[in-house]
């Protein structure tokens, strides 16, 4: 690890070089920009890997019967999906957020380590290489749900949960590189006068984030090495027969994942409290509860993981416990929701693609965390969990939530990265068939799942025929427009209008004090950011570490 | 550099901090074995139990006996006795029967597992056939005893238990001819 | 269908429609039990609190999004914090939240109290089947889908209870509280009943307990909510609610069958009976592995037609279908099928597809088989 930072002072000389040309500036760049861009495009692969997962999903359940794909290949499927999504889709998609705009953000020349930060990127394809590549091998890929149950994942598991098991570890070790990297630079690397309580949301969000993935992506590489000692070294953490329980990796597996959830939209949080103040032309209301809020948020997700358990039959006592602890999470995440729409309050508001896609992510978010507050509550929880409408929740939680989200970072700065205005007329358009598209594709999955629908099933009775087939040509809808979403963006960085430094009137952030698009070295000097007034006077300051 | 250093020093508590969560992960599991114990998760219930309590005529508490064959599991398995009233306190036998139809010597393991959990705290076993492995030859039966106190402390709103085993075939991961030697004494204590 | 006029979308619906009356359900049961009652007031409660909150909050926005448009108003507001309201709306959700934290807690500490019981009964799950053992009694059978494969297989119309019927439902008595001692035998299963408001996950190793009181005799259905393999949606739950008197004569059937079946053992079969049993018992034990057409799905599952197993040596048929084959998924059916319907799939294994080796495996055969097995050792 060491030897990384020193190499920290030889990258330095570098720093005056323009990009390296072709393909090694792309294989061996310690540049943050590139390396995000690789992050956003990687994702972007991933999200269309996946979605298509989700299009054969979609295309089986559209009739009742077993039409396209049969049972084990389906639940290859939703697996996969799953699995792609998550660690493939939004997890890159944020780090390369991050990657690009927290030094822009916080007036930092680059990331803390940048060898790191290229090496955590080149092991996302690899693992991903690996974990798609089970799918072509004999008895499968992994058909076990991306919560991968033991004894379903290890006795009964296909030959090809060894390179699952590696993936995940390979994944894992580029999170955590990745989280570290990004608390490095927000607690060193800030521009003199930039004190922590100065920094835009997104920063905070993400220095939040990076602890939780540092806290638990160890975790999850945990019980995937029990996982693998189970089946290959004949030890019994999750077998009965040896003494172990199956119970116990649902424990530690949702002690990762329900950080993890949170992982997956606190950047998503940090971002749309950037977007809405910059399009209500008016301060974020309540930025310091909005960082209070994100603290109390990720500390309470520590102590809820049993809710994803109420069936498995825990104590009482402890399925009350867990049914408060759950049940708290709506306060602190009321409250941003109250200040984003008293942040557009009496504003001056303009609707151009990064607002709409952010306030739709704020109405559609909240109602994900309804839902969610629904099944918070145990005794309802016992009809709800494991049908589709948990998918409903955590659909519209992780869709209009990440993945909005991160379609409205990306147009609110694709303008910075390119330097061109993308097309508003195509971008309102992709909005809204995402909107249509979204709404349709997961809002009747409550229905269905109150009306009695298990998830991860291939086929179903009649009575939930209607809405399985207004929810597939939701997906499908959603599915086709992310081509347009790839069409924008493609034009955006062909051409279009030259955008300024600033392009949008109400933002805030040393990001827009740049020339757009950002050079390929930025804040070689650092700002100063001494005379930029605190959100709040008196409750920051720096953190010694 | 000061920054640098100052970098190196924090990624190295984060990376202690990495590894530190890696072995939390472990120690999980043992933390969620004393969880069990104090909880009655799954109905999990402690090793034999060495105390003694005098009966308490005034109460008696259902207790039913469950045989489970794990899958592949070929033994033929079960209790003597569906269930029996027992007064808590006082020390209780039951004989489970198990018989090997196969042409194989095979080696199996009985999990124990108590309903409601709440209860299981309160069920002590000062002899089991779980405590060890069972090696039977082909067509072999034996009897297997379980000794049990129900605590007098029971909680007085619970007025039944069950006791459930799951047998599993463990004869691929102790094959049956190593442990036949060691555990042979332990056998012939149950006959 | 025609009661329902939003056919908004031209995509051919109505060959769906025709067949389920709860099509466009869009909510919860409130089901056939007093716990299944209070559970959906709960759900119903938090839903109307859930509404009211999105209203006021949507409300105030989209208010905001119309009267606060730029076109509206050049300039905005420079406010950005005010202590009061931010303590305000911490304060409020938290009060709503303990008020809807007391009548959970009820309904929890109601559903979690199983004791005293009139009928035991031991649900254990298997890939990918139930398998129903009243406690005391001495019965004891699987439930297995009895949805035929053609119409999985969209080559005949579906049925009104298309993967939610079973050859064999659990059978309980109305008015009496019923305890279920669940676990399973492989991986980890849940068994839901909507209608009762039992969901309860089936761990190998591990018992979970849970209980209903049904008033009302009826057919309720359910399935299966934990993944468990290729399967899963394949194995649903069937509960059959008979008044007492009812119960009490299917239980005596029930001992009364297993009797007969001891006699059916001993009787004379022909190689037409016994394929045409074979036939039954293979689409339910077999099929989905092996496939109606015997090809199976390989490398996982492999073909029966024409194979060495199905065409050669009848022991080793016998004995794999009896003890299955250790470290594949091929179970031993030995205590899952009767003699009879062992006799019965051997048979037809041996005919089927092809395979015309006109084998007649009785069921004295298996049972001589598992004798000798037994004084062999």
């Amino acid at each position: 690890m060491s030897a990384v930072i020193d190499d920290h002072g030889h990258v330095g000389h570098d720093h005056h070089h323009g990009p390296a040309k072709g393909l090694s500036r792309w294989l061996l760049t310690t540049n943050h920009k590139d390396i995000g861009s690789m992050y956003l495009w990687f994702s972007f692969c991933a999200f269309l890997l996946g979605g298509s997962m989700a299009m054969v999903i979609r295309a089986e359940l559209f009739q009742p019967g077993l039409q396209i794909v049969q049972p084990e290949f389906f639940n290859q499927m939703t697996t996969m999906h799953g699995l792609i999504m998550v660690f493939g889709a939004v997890m890159p998609a944020f780090v390369g957020l991050a990657n690009w705009m927290i030094p822009l953000m916080i007036g930092a020349p680059d990331m803390a380590l940048p060898r790191m930060n290229n090496f955590s990127f080149w092991l996302l394809p690899a693992a991903f290489g690996l974990l798609v590549s089970t799918l072509f091998m004999e008895g499968g890929g992994p058909n076990f749900g991306w919560t991968f149950y033991a004894p379903l994942s290890t006795t009964y598991a296909p030959e090809s949960v060894t390179f699952f098991i590696f993936a995940i570890h390979l994944m894992g070790i580029s999170s955590i590189m990745g989280a570290i990297n990004v608390v490095a630079t927000i607690l060193n690397l800030r521009a003199p006068g930039m004190t922590l309580m100065k920094m835009p949301l997104f920063v905070w969000t993400w220095l939040i984030t990076a602890f939780l993935l540092i806290a638990v992506m160890p975790v999850l590489a945990g019980v995937v090495t029990m996982m693998l000692m189970d089946i290959h070294f004949g030890t019994s953490f999750f077998s009965a027969a040896g003494g172990g329980d199956p119970v116990l990796f649902q424990h530690v597996f949702w002690f990762f994942g329900h950080p993890e959830v949170y992982i997956m939209i606190l950047p998503a949080f940090g971002a749309v409290s950037s977007i809405i103040p910059a399009f209500s032309r008016k301060p974020l209301f309540g930025y310091t509860s909005m960082v209070y809020a994100t603290g109390a948020i990720a500390f309470l997700s520590f102590i809820v993981w049993a809710h994803h358990m109420f069936t498995v039959g825990i104590p009482l006592t402890g399925e009350l416990f867990f049914m408060y602890a759950t049940m708290l999470i709506a306060v602190p995440t009321g409250v941003k929701v109250f200040n984003w729409v008293s942040t557009m309050w009496r504003g001056s508001l303009t609707f151009e693609a990064p607002m709409l896609f952010a306030v739709a992510f704020v109405i559609l978010f909240t109602i994900g965390g309804f839902s969610g507050l629904m099944l918070a509550i145990a005794p309802a929880d016992f009809q709800y969990h494991d049908t589709y409408f948990v998918v409903a929740h955590f659909h519209y939680v992780l869709v209009p939530g990440a993945i909005f989200g991160i379609f409205a970072s990306a147009y609110y700065w694709l303008p910075k990265w390119t330097g061109h205005m993308y097309d508003e007329t195509l971008a309102k358009l992709h909005f809204w068939m995402s909107f249509i598209g979204m709404n349709l594709a997961f809002f009747p999955m409550h229905f269905v799942g109150l009306a009695g629908m298990p998830r991860r099933i291939p086929d179903y009775n009649m009575m939930f025929a209607n809405f399985n087939m207004v929810s597939s040509v939701g997906a499908f809808m959603f599915g086709a427009t992310q081509l347009l979403f790839l069409f924008i963006v493609i034009k955006c960085i062909r051409g279009g209008a030259p955008a300024p430094a600033k392009p949008w009137d109400g933002a805030e952030g040393l990001e827009w004090s740049v020339p757009s698009p950002a050079p390929y070295h930025t804040f070689q000097t650092p700002p100063d950011m001494s005379d930029v007034h605190e959100h709040r006077k008196g409750t920051g300051g720096e953190l010694t570490p | 550099m000061n920054e640098a250093l100052s970098t190196r020093r924090l990624v190295r508590r984060l990376v202690f901090v990495v590894i530190g969560m890696f072995g939390f992960g472990f120690l999980l599991v043992p933390i969620y074995d004393v969880m069990c114990q104090a909880f009655g998760i799954n109905g999990k219930t402690a090793g034999a139990y060495t105390g003694a309590q005098s009966a308490d005529e005034a109460r008696a508490v259902r207790v039913q006996f469950l045989a489970t064959n794990a899958a592949g599991m070929q033994w033929q398995f079960g209790p003597q006795a569906d269930q029996i009233s027992v007064h808590p306190g006082a020390t209780q036998e039951i004989r489970f029967v198990a018989y090997n139809p196969t042409d194989k010597p095979m080696t199996a393991q009985a999990i124990p597992s108590v309903s409601p959990s709440r209860a299981a705290a309160y069920f002590h076993k000062t002899e089991c056939f779980c405590f060890t492995q069972q090696v039977l030859q082909p067509g072999e039966r034996i009897e297997m005893p379980v000794r049990f106190i129900v605590d007098r402390d029971l909680p007085a709103d619970v007025h039944h238990l069950t006791l459930a085993y799951t047998l599993f075939d463990i004869t691929s991961r102790q094959p049956p001819v190593a442990v036949n030697a060691t555990s042979a004494p332990a056998k012939e204590s149950l006959q | 269908m025609s009661r329902h006029p939003c056919i908004w979308m031209g995509l051919g619906l109505s060959a769906i429609f025709g067949q389920a009356q709860a099509a466009w359900d869009v909510n919860m049961r409130s089901g056939a039990t007093d716990v299944s009652r209070s559970v959906f007031d709960l759900h119903m409660t938090i839903f109307w609190i859930c509404v009211v909150i999105g209203v006021l909050v949507f409300g105030v926005m989209i208010y905001s999004m119309i009267a606060h448009r730029r076109s509206k108003r050049q300039h905005s507001a420079n406010f950005h914090e005010n202590t009061r309201v931010e303590v305000l709306w911490t304060v409020i959700p938290l009060l709503i939240l303990v008020g809807m934290a007391i009548p959970a807690t009820r309904t929890l500490i109601h559903i979690y109290d199983s004791s005293e019981s009139d009928v035991d009964v031991q649900i254990t799950g298997y890939q990918w089947k139930w398998h129903y053992k009243y406690l005391g009694e001495d019965v004891e059978f699987f439930s297995n889908l009895t949805t035929p494969r053609e119409q999985i297989n969209n080559q005949s119309p579906k049925g009104e209870h298309y993967l939610l019927e079973v050859d064999e439902p659990l059978v309980i008595p109305a008015g009496a509280k019923v305890r279920f001692l669940i676990t399973a035998a492989d991986v980890i299963h849940s068994w839901w009943v909507p209608d009762l408001a039992v969901k309860k996950d089936a761990i190998p190793g591990f018992i979970n307990e849970s209980w209903t009181r049904v008033e009302q005799p009826g057919i309720y259905r359910g399935q299966c909510t934990e993944l468990c393999g290729k399967d899963h949606g394949f194995m649903p739950v069937v509960v059959e609610v008979k008044s007492q008197e009812d119960y009490a004569s299917w239980l005596g059937e029930k001992k009364a069958e297993a009797a007969k079946l001891a006699e059916l053992t001993s009787k004379e079969w022909t190689l037409e009976e016994l394929n045409e049993r074979g036939q039954k018992v293979y689409q339910t034990a077999c099929a989905s592995c092996h496939q109606a057409g015997g090809e199976g799905i390989p490398p996982m599952f492999p073909a029966l037609k024409g194979s060495a197993i199905a065409t050669g040596d009848i022991e080793a048929h016998i004995d794999i279908v009896v003890n299955g084959k250790p470290g594949t998924a091929m179970a031993a059916f030995g205590k899952q099928l009767s003699e009879v319907d062992l006799a019965a799939v051997i048979t037809y294994e041996r005919n089927a597809w092809g395979n015309k080796t006109d084998d007649m495996v009785t069921p004295k055969d298996v049972l001589d088989f598992k004798q000798a097995e037994e004084a062999t050792q």
